[in-house]
């Protein structure tokens, strides 16, 4: 039995009832539907606003972070003065700011292996709008497993993919992608930047497919890729099928319930964290700026962009694109001793792993990169 | 000649370049020469075997050329090939 809507709801839904394909019955289907947000970030933001707006009656947000100044160049549900605030308490007060007459649960947690099942119970849809590959396999193989559907969504600079992942009805995500990346060969958005208005682009179109998928009306994304690039303004689909080999929703899976993700996709635990290379290659800005005082200073490579470096710099250092480095190893000389650095650390990680593979041995790593260069040394310098 | 058409994420390998025409008669081959002309890119998207991560898939049209003849694809001059590689932006 579908809710009725009170008069507000149906004055608040008018150019919803006059389509045909929604009408009144459809709108009452939104109101008793419900849709699992994971991420509210660049992707998660207009799905939230979007799918809020449009009476999707019981709303989940996970998320662990807090807003950050550097989110609100695309991260739109989230506002000047909810800095420092947790993302989903202040994407759950703008939700129901937008449309006071829907239920937002916010799980400030991260989405883990541990928490998943529980977190998704009961709910209809999962919208990936994460930022890494663990948590998008583990929403993949979540959904595999409980035969819910998975709108996916991914950006990079000014390249986006959407597609729903269905198992019960076509391929998943791992049916495509069976095994992540490498750590580090695919930048993140916070090293490798993301065009404001592309996760916008991207997330509109996660938000219609749900509702889509809610209302039960066109024709999904499912068994579809879509690629769009901003530059190009062009939209291409792509077939996918379902792989007879895959490890979760083929027909011998051997993934029949939720692994370790940070470890199948090589990520990093505690000893190695986001921005290290492992402790003993690791130098902190302080260590750095000692040795950079003595009398026998070690040579500094920064594998940034070159347009990063109008943004900040450290003199005297040799710029050397991560994606470079491997074809420059001419240019470096094994015997001195070489500090790697880059914005946050993760893209030096990586030069150090090429280095150290080329047999350099005399080798360190800024902790933290130039950002935490310019906190804890040099204060004039921004941090990005 | 075929072309391959490069990811954003992929182009610092190839000279920022967004297509790179490569000869070649089947998708291997087409492939082999593109990692010939940059051959940092060959590490990171082949194993040791010279066959593509699962990470990456190349299409031909709308198709995966998994789901057509793998690597042994053939191919006509004015095909074009998608390499598509999982980004996790978000």
């Amino acid at each position: 039995m579908l809710p009725e809507l009170t008069r507000e709801e149906i004055l608040r839904y008018s150019r919803h009832l006059l389509i045909p394909d929604v009408g009144l019955q459809g709108q009452r289907k939104l109101k008793a539907s419900s849709a699992l947000l994971i991420g509210t970030g660049g992707l998660g933001s207009p799905v939230a606003l979007y799918l809020a707006a449009a009476g999707v009656g019981h709303i989940g947000l996970v998320d662990y972070d807090v807003v950050d100044e550097s989110n609100l160049q695309r991260q739109v549900v989230h506002g000047t003065w909810n800095v420092g605030q947790l993302k989903v308490e202040s994407a759950r007060l703008r939700l129901l700011d937008l449309n006071p007459s829907i239920e937002v649960e916010a799980y400030n947690e991260p989405f883990t292996s541990l928490n998943a099942m529980r977190i998704a119970e009961g709910y209809d849809i999962l919208i990936d709008g994460t930022d890494n590959f663990p948590t998008r396999y583990l929403t993949n193989d979540l959904c595999v497993l409980t035969g819910k559907p998975n709108v996916y969504g991914a950006v990079y600079r000014f390249d986006g993919q959407v597609s729903v992942y269905y198992a019960r009805e076509g391929p998943c995500y791992r049916c495509l992608f069976p095994e992540p990346p490498p750590p580090g060969l695919v930048p993140s958005c916070a090293d490798a930047g993301v065009l404001g208005i592309l996760p916008g682009t991207i997330g509109t179109l996660q938000a219609t497919e749900t509702l889509k998928f809610l209302l039960g009306i066109g024709t999904s994304l499912v068994g579809r890729l879509l690629l769009y690039n901003a530059l190009d303004m062009s939209f291409e689909y792509v077939r996918l099928k379902k792989n007879p080999n895959c490890k979760v929703c083929g027909p011998n899976p051997t993934v029949t319930a939720l692994i370790d993700y940070n470890e199948f996709c090589g990520v990093p635990g505690v000893e190695h964290d986001e921005g290290s290379a492992g402790r003993e290659w690791d130098i902190t800005p302080l260590e750095l700026s000692t040795q950079l005082h003595s009398t026998n200073p070690p040579h500094l490579v920064d594998v940034r962009e070159p347009h990063e470096l109008a943004i900040s710099s450290i003199p005297g250092a040799q710029n050397i694109p991560l994606g470079e480095l491997a074809g420059r190893l001419s240019s470096l000389d094994s015997a001195e001793e070489m500090v790697l650095f880059c914005k946050s650390g993760t893209r030096s990680a990586r030069a150090l792993e090429i280095l150290v593979s080329a047999g350099f041995r005399k080798l360190k790593h800024l902790n933290g990169g130039i950002n935490a260069w310019a906190r804890q040394v040099d204060p004039s310098l921004p941090v990005y | 000649m075929p072309v391959i058409k490069i990811p954003t994420p992929l182009r610092s390998y190839v000279n920022g370049l967004a297509e790179v025409p490569v000869a070649g008669a089947t998708a291997g081959e087409a492939f082999e020469n593109l990692l010939v002309q940059f051959p940092a890119m060959r590490p990171h998207l082949t194993n040791s075997r010279g066959e593509l991560r699962p990470f990456v898939n190349l299409f031909l049209a709308e198709n995966n050329i998994r789901d057509l003849q793998g690597l042994a694809t053939p191919l006509s001059r004015d095909d074009r090939l998608n390499l598509i590689p999982s980004i996790a932006g978000g």
